[in-house]
């Protein structure tokens, strides 16, 4: 099938086969193109101005004033540094607890069916709903489920939202995303050609020696995707932060998506605002760089199968 | 389709057959601990939601008891009272903009993934990687002009808005999406496709698409859930003509106790995408694999 | 089967194309086939507003032909929702619920219309009725800009059966000191009861305004005369501190997360002993606590410690945009909802407790709500009254305000301020590192203004 799919001869096409070739593609790409690189422009053009709403009469160009005022500004840097800490952290553990359940929701069991169907589940609630919840229901040490859990533990109730902040937003993004995470693995898992646990199972493997050397290399483009997918979407976490924290304390919790929102949308500042938004465009790029090459080396080693 | 059961044909060692003989031969082994401990996981990711039912059932009072209550006296008022409130322009308003983006999303997803994967253009893959690298940009990057340009053309505040930046959003995906089913179905039925001529569409509306017609499903589930649960956007661009997400986060401002109302809020308000997940989950693994493997 | 999916299809094309079709001819602006006239209104999701929210249907029975459209918001999301729409004249609004910070930077800035003309016009709306100093608030240039929906200050609220449980008692003028050690002898982490309840959630209407008061109080102020900042002068910091220390030691749990709203269910609930907090929330705590704690809820004038009063000024005023193009339709529903007649109507249909308060001196004298208001009215009043918004600190200031500083900058600096201060509060960061922080930053931001040279 890859044959087909990349095999018609580019080369040899008319000129007007090669746009009838073209045609179902373009309004897809234009449409993308145009909501994507057109606010791009703009930016860049907004970037360049002192434009503040709440003193409409000031707006005017001013050169490269609000990118000294973006890499001079310590809370830029460090919501970039939460950014990381957030997407780092939430993907991690939706990828661990996220491999280890569908290693274990592969294998047949009673009520598997229904098992998988619970463990997805959270990836389907209305995060906004779930946050509203998770803030009154379970976070709260008044009236909240983790406050009792601590002390039948014998824990001091934790202040989570205060102090463990991060931690919290962390906790409430990777229960989101492991089912998420959870799904493509159990993809990856149910593609993985029998031969090769039975091979191991022949060598008499243990089941650390059957994980570590016949399933993680088998997942190993799989658990590529699952970071790449995961990353892409947590980077952009935003209702959480702003139901749960506020950005707080201390801009502790603040990530690039809650900042460009608080300085545009907050404090009106929109020159400065798309400033940080063009620089974080430039470093998600240099970021999402070496992930496109991960990404393209695994469609490649499909492309050899 | 064939596809999701791979381990259908394999050949369970012999000594270890009883009930069932399509089981994986290393399944027996360890095949209770693996149920408890399934179970748990599951049971552990699901207790939220659980815990969430359970509240929704519950009067204010009960509901602000940080012990779990198990026996309490059941209420639906909190179910009665979520349809109130204004909760049903929300909730048109967000059926709207997923419907609609949905099927934009589709109308033009099939034809670009049709000439990137059946009859690929020349650069296929880079226009691929473009369609990727576009859901890397950070959504932060782009708010300000998007947020003037729609002031400008009187779009502020209406579900237009949120229904072309969805579509925006969720296109990319669902491009390589359905790419990756194309590539499922049998060469001769995509060579046929990819053929000259004039019956070129028939064959693909009448037999390939129907063949990834699960794949399909899938893609539109997807692109429903992302736009029914997308916040920001929704935010920053409307007020009054917006979806739920914004209908919800007014719990918030009350001051009075909210835990009940919002646990049946957030139940009626997710069981639909969490029936239709439930559903299309098949497909939805198979999708998101982007066609990665086969 | 094939048939059966098409037809699917076909509906669900159908019902896309028709939702997107109502979606396209959204009424937004203006009137319909029939003459009648739509206007919108944006409102803080506070519980008076919901009040009104819900009696409605009287004005569009008074006033047949106008139909209101409410935009509920939380507090937070309310300003910048609305600035935004004023600020980049998308003009979804033709009335906006109005703070006192904003009316002076809207007004100068043409977003919204001086309301004298109609005011004068409007003889039942009885101006002089309406509290002066809260008149002066929503006022800029002596012309008003904001009719007051309700207008409030800041006092204490106390459990007086706690108190006299831990053998406290709260004069009806207490000071700093005094309500630090109630909380410290009513705080009883075993019953799960805290000290007292405070406003931790950044942001600057929220943890800022009781600080600022605070701050005020203990002899400190945002800004000397020359607009240098002071927020790490020795008054300011032992303001700060004592805020979070009291916090801390004895306020509620998770503190950094609660606004007014967090404490508000803490009170009625019973999971705190006091609350230092806006007066108009007064009737919420009446009407939404539980018996036996609603009997047991008593009040005192703000905390002091240096200034003689301490209470903070405030008013939601309701303001017609300079974009609205039913502008007479708007002062019919601005006059309705902030009438003589409105308040007695919410009396009676909703409770006394619902009212919007501080607003009009004749409140005050309504039999029913003395009666139902007779711990807090008196106590209302006299805080209106002795707030200084001209003046609040010991030493002279630039600027105007009790809790907040009268310049369109204030909403910058102090969310920064809030943030760095919910740090200290949250205990990753210490009351002087947060205080150095918000001062270079202050600095820094009226010298780009131009205030400070």
């Amino acid at each position: 099938m890859t044959a087909i799919a990349t095999g018609a001869s580019p080369a040899k096409t008319t000129r007007r086969g090669s746009w009838s070739r073209r045609a179902p593609l373009l309004p897809a790409l234009v449409i993308t193109l145009a909501l994507t690189q057109i606010p791009f422009v703009l930016t860049i053009w907004y970037s360049l101005q002192r434009w503040n709403l709440l003193n409409p009469g000031e707006r005017s160009f001013t050169g490269l004033a609000n990118y000294q005022a973006t890499f001079t500004d310590g809370t830029f840097w460090k919501s970039i540094g939460n950014t990381v800490v957030l997407t780092a952290g939430a993907t991690v553990v939706s990828m661990a607890i996220g491999l280890v359940l569908a290693i274990l929701l592969q294998k047949k069991f009673p009520g598997r069916g229904l098992a998988r169907t619970l463990a997805i589940t959270p990836f389907f609630i209305m995060p906004v709903a779930a946050a509203l919840f998770w803030r009154s229901a379970m976070f709260d040490p008044s009236f909240g489920l983790l406050g009792w859990l601590t002390d039948l533990a014998g824990l001091p109730r934790v202040s989570w939202l205060s102090e463990q902040s991060m931690l919290s937003i962390t906790l409430i993004t990777s229960w989101r995303w492991t089912p998420f995470a959870m799904l493509v693995l159990l993809a990856g898992l149910q593609a993985m050609p029998d031969e090769q646990i039975e091979a191991a199972r022949v060598d008499g493997a243990g089941w650390w020696w059957q994980f570590r050397g016949v399933i993680l290399p088998h997942l190993r483009p799989f658990l590529e995707l699952t970071a790449l997918l995961l990353s892409m979407n947590l980077i952009q976490t935003f209702g959480e932060i702003a139901l749960l924290t506020a950005g707080g304390p201390a801009y502790g919790t603040t990530n690039i998506t809650y900042y460009v929102y608080l300085r545009a949308f907050n404090s009106f500042d929109f020159g400065t605002a798309s400033a940080y938004g063009l620089v974080t465009l430039v470093l998600t790029i240099a970021l999402a760089m070496p992930a496109l090459r991960l990404l393209s080396g695994i469609f490649r080693q499909e492309g050899r199968r | 389709m064939t596809v999701t059961t791979p381990q259908s044909t394999a050949v369970a060692a012999p000594a270890e057959i009883r009930a069932e003989p399509r089981r994986r031969p290393d399944m027996d082994t360890a095949r209770w601990p693996v149920a408890v401990l399934g179970w748990l996981g599951s049971l552990l990711l699901f207790s939220p939601i659980a815990y969430m039912l359970l509240k929704s059932f519950q009067s204010e009072i009960d509901a602000a008891s940080p012990a779990p209550r198990l026996i309490f006296q059941p209420t639906l008022g909190h179910y009665r009272d979520a349809f109130g409130a204004g909760f049903w322009a929300y909730a048109g308003n967000s059926i709207a903009v997923a419907v609609v983006s949905t099927i934009l999303v589709l109308v033009l997803a099939v034809p670009a993934a049709y000439a990137l994967s059946v009859r690929p253009v020349p650069k296929a893959q880079d226009v691929l990687f473009f369609f990727i690298s576009t859901k890397m940009m950070p959504i932060a990057a782009g708010i300000i002009p998007i947020y003037v340009v729609a002031q400008q053309l009187n779009l502020l505040n209406t579900v237009t808005v949120l229904i072309i930046l969805h579509l925006g959003m969720n296109l990319p995906l669902a491009v390589w999406m359905i790419r990756s089913f194309l590539q499922e179905v049998p060469g001769e039925v995509l060579e046929a496709a990819a053929m000259d001529g004039a019956d070129r569409p028939r064959i693909m509306r009448s037999i390939v698409l129907p063949l990834i017609r699960p794949g399909l499903w899938a893609t539109a589930l997807l692109s429903c859930v992302f736009s029914w649960n997308e916040y920001f956007y929704a935010v920053n661009l409307t007020t009054t003509a917006s979806t739920l997400p914004v209908f919800m986060q007014k719990f918030l401002s009350f001051g009075e106790l909210y835990t009940a109302q919002v646990a049946a809020v957030a139940t009626v308000v997710s069981v639909p995408v969490v029936i239709l997940g439930w559903i299309c989950q098949r497909s939805l693994v198979r999708g998101l694999l982007f066609g990665a493997v086969k | 089967m094939r048939l059966r999916n098409r037809r699917i299809s076909a509906a669900l094309l159908v019902i896309g194309t028709m939702a997107a079709a109502s979606a396209c001819s959204d009424p937004t602006a203006g009137k319909d086939a029939a003459g009648n006239v739509t206007i919108t209104v944006a409102l803080a999701a506070n519980p008076q507003m919901k009040t009104a929210e819900g009696l409605i249907s009287d004005f569009e029975q008074k006033n047949p032909g106008i139909k209101v459209k409410f935009t509920t918001l939380p507090e937070n999301d309310l300003r910048p929702a609305v600035t935004k729409d004023v600020a980049t004249k998308a003009g979804q609004y033709d009335v906006t619920m109005i703070g006192s910070y904003e009316v002076p930077i809207w007004a100068k800035n043409g977003w919204i219309v001086p309301l004298d003309d109609y005011v004068a016009k409007d003889t039942a709306w009885d101006s002089g009725d309406v509290l002066q100093p809260i008149k002066d608030i929503v006022s800029a240039d002596g012309k008003l800009y904001g009719a007051p929906f309700y207008g409030s200050s800041s006092f204490l609220f106390y459990r007086k059966d706690l108190a006299k449980k831990a053998g406290v008692t709260i004069p009806e003028q207490p000071t700093w000191e005094q309500v630090a050690e109630a909380a410290a002898k009513m705080d009883d982490k075993q019953a799960g009861v805290s000290g007292i309840c405070l406003r931790g959630l950044p942001g600057w209407g929220q943890n800022l305004a009781p600080l600022t008061t605070v701050i005020n109080t203990f002899g400190g102020r945002w800004f000397d005369e020359k607009w240098q900042p002071q927020l790490t002068s020795p008054e300011t910091t032992k303001a700060v501190q004592f805020y979070v220390d009291l916090l801390r030691e004895h306020g509620q749990p998770d503190a950094a997360k609660d606004g007014w709203e967090g404490c508000l269910q803490q009170i009625t609930q019973g999971k705190t002993a006091m609350w230092y907090d806006d007066t108009v929330f007064a009737g919420s705590v009446l009407q939404q606590a539980t018996p036996e704690i609603k009997d047991n809820v008593g009040f005192a004038l703000a905390p002091v410690e240096k200034t003689e009063a301490s209470g903070w000024l405030w008013s939601w005023g309701l303001g017609i945009t300079q974009s609205s193009k039913n502008k007479d339709a708007a002062w019919k529903f601005v006059s309705w909802a902030t009438s003589k007649d409105y308040i007695k109507l919410a009396g009676t249909k909703a409770g006394w407790d619902s009212i919007p308060p501080g607003s009009r001196a004749s409140t005050y004298t309504i039999p029913d709500y003395q009666h139902a208001a007779k711990s807090y009215a008196d106590l209302t009043l006299k805080s209106i009254n002795a707030a200084k918004p001209k003046q609040p600190t010991v030493q002279p200031v630039p600027y105007t305000g009790v809790q907040y500083v009268q310049i369109p900058e204030f909403t910058d600096i102090g969310d920064y301020v809030s943030q760095q201060i919910a740090g200290a509060i949250s205990g990753t960061q210490t009351v002087p590192q947060a205080l150095r922080k918000s001062q270079t930053y202050t600095e820094s931001a009226v010298k780009k203004a131009g205030y400070l040279k």
